[in-house]
Parts: structure tokens; sequence; C-alpha cells
């Protein structure tokens, strides 16, 4: 997932080219003060082209706490986006906030309630300390991130090479979202000429159990697709299961299981996405092919 | 006004041209040459002859015999960093020659010092490259004649073929002898290869070697032999070493120029053409380098061996040539001193002429031989025809280089950029001047993706068979068009006057286009 500033229209019209799982555009950190309001015209006019490949798109609003996080809601939400990024969530009142005047917001546009997801960045050791109460603080909840300079500062230290420092609130966060039945999302990593250094995080985090990661640049996005690419082994793990999964449903069993194990929603819908990265376009391309003769 | 082959108007006279009955283009190679060769004028030598070596730069005007109304030559191997030229019209200028042509192979922006001579009427003719402020003004109406634009193949072709004659040819030199051999592989000033003054030495009446780095013993290796130079002065500096090297020599770390090289280096890996034995030209600049880069690291993975590297050389190249992944380089122009370096020192490193390199009509340019190239434009339309001439604006600010040769020659030829310079579309409906037509343009590479040329169906073939995975976009060149108008919104037109300031020749000297007159 790709941070794009919301002051950048160059990276705002471009992102996606660079093909990431998702976009976050973002009007809090990269966007100053003064900017606010002519980035969010910015935003909501970009989101309102549409034209954004494949990749799902959330916004980073500004915190609940600032003036400005439902003037971002109400400019974003009805214009198409997946959900939104929610920074510095330390408690689950901030995320009823948010719940409540999003659902607001959808009626008001003649949107289906409930449709908007939450992403909670927990940028305080109160919002990790919280983890699973936020996570679990509404249905629109569907990842707890872990932030990183921030929560640094609040930790009263500082970012640094081995990631000592968020050793064990990541694992915290794994453990608080598998608990939750949320994703994991791991923060980005800063440095972005390091590439070594951003594969050797991507992998621990990977291992950890965390989803995906987010990044700040689009060259270090192929380094993340690398490290979570699905192995041959995975790829024929996640045919058997959708395998097993048509065949439970033909027969009208209500849960199917391979190697012992019960096969569920969240798994089939792992394991469509480990079959869909590991082919995707394939067929558009060819669509394509014909269209350029 | 007739249309030429390519339905761009072209007057049937054009003051400060001549006609242009029997010159207008027909096609990128309907026309063939006859006749016999043109050279310069028959000089002798006496054994212990008087000394070449002259005073200056004064004394070596005069002692070529120039006068008002002749034609002088340069080449512009020192690029930003070149002294000579503004030395040399300095000095025209204040021995009183008015009415010069300069014929150089290009100006850059150093050279803004000759528009007082322009102005004052001690130039009034420019045949090659205008690029940067002597552009502007022409394209403003500065110049009486119209400037003749012919491609690096175009203008040795137009001097063998006695097209142009010129009477002097002041060759910087970086390294010179007595006897009149010259190098450009040594000296403060070393620019490696100077091929596109290999004709000019040839064929001019009388060739003067300027240099800042004179030998008292022959030298070598030479690269002009002094059988053809009449005349050496020395001067205190040819060239500012800081502007000779031309472009990055570092692979660029912007993300959409590597998205694009990515694009650029997956085509040429799906086309029949990367097999063992694959020759290529990619030239300076960001994406062509990482287009480089990509390459490098297939043929390292698919296991290939390359045949040689063409052009421009950099850096990059050479270390392909060390690594064994081409066996050959052959240099025209070295844009770093890696490469001037690496020419001075590996004999497979090879400097050759400008027409050698692309002249249309000698018995086979080395760009005949080339498998791939990777060029750009500031304008590309629904015809695949590109524009590297004007901007946007419409002013000229640049040279035809090596394009139209390298694509007529080339068996893949990549157009490689942006889709936007800033909020400037790069793919349009029509170029505003046209430069190199789509029948030799095969493909376009944006960050948005591929587009093949529909000309090509054997590329979409190989394409679809033998695409090198499933992540590079295909798009149609309509398409494009069509994102990039989105993406800019509506562009005011360009506005001009009917005067002709530029006149564009195709490489086989017919006129393929003419610049305008920018309306003040």
């Amino acid at each position: 997932m790709l941070y794009l500033p919301g002051n950048s229209p160059n990276m705002l019209l471009r992102g996606h080219l660079f093909r990431p799982d998702g976009l976050i555009i973002d009007l809090e950190d990269s966007v100053s003060a003064g900017e606010k309001d002519a980035a969010r015209v910015l935003v909501r006019d970009v989101l309102r082209r549409g034209d954004f490949g494949e990749c799902e798109v959330t916004v980073r609003i500004n915190g609940v706490g600032t003036d400005c996080w439902r003037d971002d809601i109400a400019a974003v939400v009805p214009c198409g986006i997946s959900g939104i990024r929610a920074p510095k969530t330390e408690t689950p009142r901030m995320v009823k906030d948010m719940d409540e005047y999003l659902s607001s917001v959808e009626s008001k546009s003649g949107m289906s309630v409930g449709g908007i997801e939450i992403f909670c960045l927990l940028e305080t050791a109160l919002g990790v300390w919280n983890a699973y109460d936020i996570a679990t603080s509404s249905p629109r909840v569907t990842a707890i991130i872990p932030g990183g300079e921030d929560l640094a500062a609040d930790l009263r230290t500082s970012r640094g090479n081995e990631g000592t420092e968020l050793e064990w609130i990541r694992r915290m966060i794994v453990v608080a979202a598998r608990a939750a039945g949320v994703d994991a999302l791991d923060t980005v990593f800063p440095n972005i000429s390091d590439d070594d250094g951003l594969r050797r995080e991507a992998g621990f985090v990977k291992q950890l159990g965390f989803d995906g990661k987010s990044v700040i640049h689009p060259n270090q996005i192929p380094i993340i697709h690398e490290i979570y690419a699905p192995t041959e082994s995975e790829v024929e793990r996640a045919e058997r299961i959708l395998a097993a999964a048509r065949e439970a449903s033909e027969r009208g069993l209500g849960v199917a299981a391979l190697d012992g194990r019960m096969i569920d929603a969240p798994v089939i819908r792992r394991a469509e996405f480990t079959l869909q990265r590991a082919g995707r376009a394939r067929e558009s391309d060819e669509r394509r092919v014909k269209s350029c003769r | 006004m007739p249309l030429n082959a390519a339905d761009r108007d072209i007057p049937t006279r054009i003051d400060g041209y001549g006609d242009t009955f029997g010159k207008l283009y027909e096609g990128p190679f309907e026309r063939k040459p006859d006749g016999r060769r043109a050279g310069g004028r028959i000089r002798g030598s006496v054994p212990h002859g008087g000394s070449k070596v002259v005073g200056g730069i004064k004394d070596a005007i005069a002692a070529s015999g120039l006068t008002s109304g002749m034609t002088i030559s340069f080449h512009h191997h020192l690029r930003n960093g070149d002294h000579v030229v503004n030395q040399v019209i300095g000095a025209c200028a204040e021995m009183g020659i008015r009415g010069l042509t300069i014929f150089p192979t290009a100006l850059f922006e150093v050279h803004r010092d000759i528009i007082p001579h322009i102005k004052s009427g001690v130039v009034s003719r420019i045949m090659g490259s205008v690029n940067g402020p002597i552009g502007q003004l022409i394209s403003e109406g500065g110049m009486e004649a119209p400037v003749v634009l012919r491609s690096h193949g175009g203008r040795p072709r137009a001097v063998m073929s006695g097209e142009v004659r010129i009477d002097a040819a002041f060759i910087a030199a970086p390294t010179a002898d007595r006897a009149g051999n010259i190098s450009g592989r040594a000296g403060r000033s070393a620019c490696g290869s100077i091929g596109y003054a290999f004709t000019d030495a040839e064929c001019a009446d009388c060739v003067v070697a300027i240099t800042d780095n004179l030998h008292s013993h022959p030298i070598s290796p030479v690269s002009i032999p002094g059988i053809y130079v009449d005349f050496v002065a020395e001067c205190e500096r040819i060239g500012d070493p800081s502007g000779i090297v031309s472009g990055t020599t570092a692979v660029t770390r912007d993300p959409l120029r590597l998205l694009i090289a990515k694009y650029a280096s997956g085509l040429i890996e799906s086309s029949p053409y990367f097999m063992d034995g694959i020759s290529f030209q990619t030239g300076a600049g960001g994406i062509p380098l990482a287009v480089t880069a990509f390459m490098r690291d297939a043929m390292r993975r698919r296991d290939i061996r390359g045949s040689f590297g063409l052009g421009g050389i950099t850096g990059y190249f050479v270390s392909l040539l060390r690594e064994g992944l081409v066996q050959k380089l052959m240099d025209v122009q070295s844009f770093d001193l890696d490469a001037a370096r690496s020419i001075l020192d590996d004999p497979n490193h090879m400097e050759i002429s400008a027409d050698w390199y692309a002249n249309p009509w000698n018995c086979g340019a080395a760009v005949n031989m080339l498998d791939v190239v990777i060029l750009g434009a500031t304008e590309v339309d629904a015809d695949f025809n590109a524009n590297v001439n004007t901007e946007a604006d419409g002013a000229l600010l640049h040279g035809i280089g090596g394009h139209q040769d390298t694509a007529a020659g080339a068996k893949l030829t990549i157009i490689a950029q942006p889709l936007l310079r800033g909020r400037i579309p790069c793919v349009v409906d029509r170029v505003h001047t046209l430069t190199t037509p789509g029948q030799v343009i095969d493909a376009v590479v944006t960050e948005f993706g591929v587009t093949i040329n529909p000309r090509r169906k054997d590329l979409l073939d190989s394409w679809q068979e033998f695409r090198p995975g499933c992540d590079i976009p295909l798009i149609p060149i309509d398409e494009l068009a069509e994102r990039a108008r989105r993406l800019s919104g509506p562009m005011e037109p360009v506005r001009t006057t009917d005067r002709i300031i530029g006149v564009v020749e195709w490489r086989d000297g017919t006129v393929i286009d003419v610049v305008r007159q920018l309306e003040r």
C-alpha cells in the first residue's frame, strides 16, 4: 500500500501505475496546516476521476482531535473510496465517533451505511495497549497498523535500522489483530534508498504474521511484492483449498475441510488472493493485444 | 502549397533555402543517390615544407583565406563546454568578416555569445542543430535565413553529395601535433570520440585544428590524420571539462523513469531480437541508462551475449563491454569521462565517424545493423510520427541528432518517455513538427505501458507469445492520446506566422517539414 501526498497532483494521478495493492492518499502529515483545504479539494477531484487501476483506495484523514477530520470524511467518502486510515487512534471511543460520522455521511450521500472501512493507525503507547479493544470497537475496523516515527517518539526512543523499538509492538499487534479477526498491516520503512534494509524488515514482519506493509516510495513496491509473492507451494495449497471449497459447496456441505483443517470464508478469500497475485492480468493482457491490432 | 508524402504543406520556394521542387519528402527509403562524391580542394605539400602551426585563431582564419559569405564548420563533441565556436566567430567579427554560414553539428547554451554576431550580420545563416537560446532567438524571427536541420547521418550525406561545401572547418582538437594529427582521447579537454568531425576534415577546402594540447612529436592513436589538416592553432582553452560530460552517469532512482525503462526493457526482451548477437543503442539520460541497466539484468538472466553497442557511448555501456555482454562499442560521441577513457584504452571500443554511423548514402552505415534503439521525443502522435525539434510552445529548441537515422536503421525503434512533461502532453493528435515519420517508429513506451505500432503485427505476436510476465500493460495509441488529453486538459494551439524559420530535412535531403516563426 503506497502513501501518496494529498497535495501532489503528479503522484495522485500516477501512483497506481506502480501497481501497489492499495493507495493511501494522505491528508495528514504530508500536508502542511495551511494547505489542508486546498489538498482536500484536490484529493476530492482526483478521487472523482476514479482512475486508479486495480488499486484499493483509502484516505488517511486528519486525526480525531483535530478540526479537520469531519471535513476530510465529508469530502472523500462520497467519492468511491474503500476506507479511511485513522491516524493516532488511541481508544475505542475515537473509533465509535468516526463510525457514527461515517454513517451520517454515507446516509446523506445515498450510500449503503457501514461500507466504508476503518484502518486504525496505532501511533501511541496507549493506542497499542488498546489494540484489541480498538480492533473490535466497530465492524468497520478492517486492520490495525503500528505507527512508526510518532510511536517511537511516544515511546521516548527513535527509529533504528534493526527495528528493535517496534519488535514487541509488532508482535502484540499481530496477536490483537488475529484475536479480533482483522488484518495486521505494518508501518513504512523510512529509508527509501536502503533496499536491503527494506527486504530484511519485510521478511521479518511477514514471518511475524503481518498481512502487508505500507510504503512511502514506488521503488519499495517490487520488494514488498517479492517478499509477499506466493511460493509454488502456497499457490498449490490455494488451488487445493478452492477445489475443496467448491466440492463442499456442490455436495451441500456447510463446512469444507482440507488436511484435517476447516476451511472458512477468510481462508477461501486468502486462497483467492494468492491465486490472483500469482496470475493476475493474464486474461486482460490477451484482450489488450487484440485491441491494439 | 504542395503536400509531401508525410502530408505536410511545403512551399515551392523557401526564402533563404531555395526551391523545394524535387526536394519534397517522398518516404523513408524512396530517394536514391546518383552521381559522384564531392570532396575538398586538392592540396599539395613538399618535403620539409613550412610549419602548419600558426600564431593563434586569427592567424589561422587569415591563413585559411576565409572571407565574407563563406561557410565554416564546427563539431559539438565539447558540448556545453565548447569554447571554440565563440572564439572563432568572435575573431571573425573583429577581422570584419560578415555574412558567414555556420555549419556546426550542434550549438548549445554556451554558444549564446554568438547572438550579438547574428544580430550584427557576422553570422547570417545556420545549418545545424540549435539548442537553447539561439533556437529561441530564431523561433522569434531573429535571423533572416531559416535554420537547416539535418540528422547526424544527413549532415555528412549533404557534404559528401556536394549539397553543402565547407570552405573552412575549425576542429576543436583536445590533442594535436605539429603535423596536424588530431585526437579527442587525451588532453585536459578530452572528449573521447570526435567522430562528427571526420567528414568535415575529409571534405572541407581548408581544415584548421584548434588545440590547447599541442605536441611536438607525432601523437597516437590518431583520430583525424594530418593529411587532411592545413593549419594548427593553439589557444589557451578549447573547452571546459565540466560542460563536456553529458547527462547523468548514474542509473536514476526516479520511479517514473524506472517504470518506463522497465517496460521498454520488457518490450525488448519480448521481441524476436533478444537473442545472442543483439545490437543496440540506448544513449544517455535517465530512461536510456535505466533501460541499459534492465537489459543488462535480462542478458545475464537469459545468458544472452550481444554484438555491439552504438552511438553516443556512456560509462554504463563500457561496463557492458567489460563484462562481455557486448563485443564491441562503435562510438561516434563519448558522453562521459569513463567512455573517453575506455576509447583510449580498449581496442574493442571503436571510434567511428558520423558518416559510418548514420549516412544513408554510403555502402553501409552502422545504424543499418542495429537491432534496437531507444529514443525520446517532445511529441508523438496517433500515427507514431515523432517531433524532436520543437517544444509544446512551438519554439525550435532541439536538433535532430541521430533520431531519424537510428529509427530508420533499427529493427525495433522505441520512443520511451513520460506521457506528460509537467502538464504538457507528449502524445498528441498531430505533432507540431514532423522529424521522424511513424513508418520507422515501432513502439511508444510511457508510464502507462507499451504501445506497439499496429503496423508491427509481428511484434504484437511476439508480445503475446513471449511477453516477459503479466505485469506490463499494453495500451493502444488512441487510448494513450485520450489519457494524455484527460490528464493535461485542453492545450492552447501554437500560434505562428507564415514565415519559415527552420527547414527540417529527412536524412536523404528531402524536406519533411518546416518550422514557422512564433507569433509575438
